[in-house]
């Protein structure tokens, strides 16, 4: 195939610390400008922290890589200023449908209930996600964006890193407090430090490729297993902007990969899929999918985020989405951290935390790539039985995986979060991700995700004596504040008349009371930013 | 027929469940893999013990692969 043609191009300016006598200090740098490193150094800069955000390109380029952003993620884009583009652009889906042979075994919708700002997913190609996360920042002054600088040497100290910088015009050094690796799958930072990235490495191979035409499918995920078209194999068609197909076809084991990305092999077998040959290869690729992930996400003063810290197959959308929701996660702490507010032991609870959402989405991504691609003819059968009994059974149609699309991690086992100190029934638990909720301010409809501030969010029903702290911010429910119309408010928090839940700065529960007292939101606070306040 | 067995989906995360069978065959040679399910249809039907449901569960399992998707 062809190099990666350009989308959009960008260009290299020197910068001050080239002439530098001594390195330049800096807070944070983040090598990296993929939607992770980005979206990272839009949320520090929107905290106030200066980032210095390095990469090697000068160009956002083409490529079979991240389509679907989920739900969590769009709400992140829209903390961050740049969801409204990424909305009118892309294309909004929530069903999916899975067929076997030529027939439709089941179909399922991510999103049953209403009341959600946004959609379950856009398909949007990652170029324009970057180009919308670039255009946002290029309106932050804090952020230095420097393209065409690669990191060439990382020197790790116990309270700072030491880097050298590759660019058109020769090196140069340059020290941080924190360096923040989002420099993808085959991350240079990682093999700089000489970290292991252990875990499976799928045998069978998976064609995708990337067709313009234009067509009247529905904006539906298609899944196909043993379709007449790819016959013993799956395929899986989803919709992009521009007339832009995505098709992932699995081959076998022993495929040639060479051999099946040529044109004359490709184009009739995708022929065969869509009926015609009436379209365009945009972008063919052969993959083997990996599942691996650092053991640790936090060395000294490096932290590593997205498919640099841990690598998912695509089947379930939970790369390019959990690698935002590692910035979601970091981007507030680091903030905290550099600001002196918190100890550098917070952190910690990052590794921690994103360390359960890795394991979580590379166990769903394995199962679904093992029940795709059977190892064994025993686990064959198991398979195809799943599927014989799918469209007869429920039970089996549940186990029947073509991908469990991406969820955020509800942190079970955090460190930060508060224990109820009550029993709850229903509700958001702490370290859950909370559910959006539609209200209505003055009458007019607005959406929970509107409401909650840039730090903590306090939501009650009543009115609260204390003054809070200036990093709270007091959302109060019920007539003549914002009020819960469709009652889907109190369905989905279940939160008594006296009571209260403190929400994190990243959108995830840190505790919740049956009765509001001071003292519980200082303890509460305190433990979720460890030692911060109270 | 009436429905004593149930086909409703009964396992809180049946991604688990199913894993937990494959990985029991890992490893195993294609023989050593029937008589696992072998004795597995045994534990399994014991367990359910009632000669009802065991015969809608082995009509349901021999029609499975051959019944027509229903439309």
């Amino acid at each position: 195939m062809p190099p990666r043609k350009t989308i959009f191009q960008y260009a290299y300016a020197r910068s001050r610390d080239q002439d530098a006598a001594t390195p330049a200090n800096h807070p944070v740098v983040i090598s990296g400008a993929g939607p992770v490193g980005l979206s990272l150094a839009i949320d520090l800069a929107q905290r106030g922290i200066k980032v210095v955000l390095l990469d090697d390109a000068d160009r956002i380029g083409e490529g079979s890589r991240a389509i679907c952003f989920a739900k969590k993620t769009l709400e992140v884009f829209a903390r961050l200023g740049c969801a409204e583009p990424m909305l009118d652009k892309g294309v909004r889906w929530s069903v999916g449908r899975v067929f076997r042979g030529d027939g439709e075994l089941y179909s399922f919708d991510l999103l049953p209930e209403a009341g959600h700002r946004m959609p379950a997913f856009i398909n949007l190609q990652q170029y324009y996600v970057e180009k919308h996360l670039v255009d946002r920042l290029e309106a932050l002054p804090l952020i230095d964006l420097r393209w065409r600088n690669r990191v060439s040497a990382i020197v790790r100290y116990a309270d700072h890193t030491a880097l050298t910088v590759e660019t058109p015009d020769g090196p140069y050094d340059l020290a941080t407090d924190w360096l923040v690796a989002c420099d993808g799958a085959r991350s240079p930072a990682r093999a700089m430090l000489g970290l292991p990235f252990e875990g499976e490495v799928f045998e069978d191979q998976f064609l995708i490729a990337d067709v313009r035409m234009t067509a009247a499918f529905p904006t539906e995920r298609w899944f196909w297993f043993d379709p007449p078209f790819h016959a013993g194999q799956s395929a899986l068609l989803h919709k992009q902007p521009d007339d832009i197909w995505r098709i992932d076809l699995q081959l076998s084991r022993d495929a040639n990969a060479e051999h099946e990305q040529r044109p004359e092999i490709v184009t009739p077998r995708i022929a065969r899929m869509l009926g015609h040959s009436d379209f365009d290869l945009e972008w063919v690729s052969i993959y083997r999918f990996q599942c691996r992930r650092l053991a640790r996400f936090v060395h000294d003063r490096v932290v590593f985020a997205g498919d640099a810290a841990h690598q998912v197959s695509p089947f379930g959308a939970r790369g390019a989405n959990s690698g935002v929701q590692d910035a979601q996660n970091l981007g507030w702490k680091l903030a905290l951290v550099l600001k002196g507010e918190a100890p550098a032991e917070l952190i910690a609870t990052y590794d921690h935390e994103r360390s359960e959402a890795a394991d979580d989405n590379i166990l769903n991504s394995t199962r679904a790539t093992d029940f795709l691609a059977p190892h064994t003819s025993a686990e064959r059968l198991l398979r195809d039985s799943a599927l014989d009994l799918a469209p007869h059974a429920a039970f089996a149609q549940r186990m029947v995986n073509s991908g469990r699309l991406s969820m955020p991690t509800a942190y079970a086992h955090s460190p930060l979060s508060t224990p109820d100190g009550e029993a709850w029934e229903g509700g958001v638990p702490p370290g859950a991700p909370v559910p959006d909720a539609p209200l209505l301010r003055d009458g007019e409809p607005t959406f929970l995700s509107d409401a909650l501030g840039p730090d903590f969010t306090l939501l009650t029903w009543c009115t609260l004596a204390a003054k809070l702290p200036p990093s709270v911010t007091h959302v109060r429910l019920g007539a003549g504040h914002l009020a819960d119309g469709d009652g889907l408010f109190s369905a989905r928090f279940a939160l008594p008349p006296q009571g209260a839940v403190l929400i994190r700065p990243d959108g995830h529960v840190a505790a919740r009371a049956v009765a509001f007292n001071e003292a519980w939101l200082h303890a509460a606070l305190a433990r979720a930013s460890r030692g911060s306040h109270g | 027929m009436d429905d004593a067995l149930v086909t409703d989906s009964r396992f809180a995360d049946p991604d688990a469940a199913y894993r937990l069978i494959v990985e029991a065959h890992r490893g195993l040679s294609e023989a050593e893999s029937h008589a696992l399910n072998a004795r597995l249809v045994l534990i399994l039907a014991n367990h359910v013990g009632d000669m009802v449901v065991l015969e809608q569960a082995l009509r349901l399992a021999k029609a499975g692969p051959t019944l027509p998707i229903p439309a």
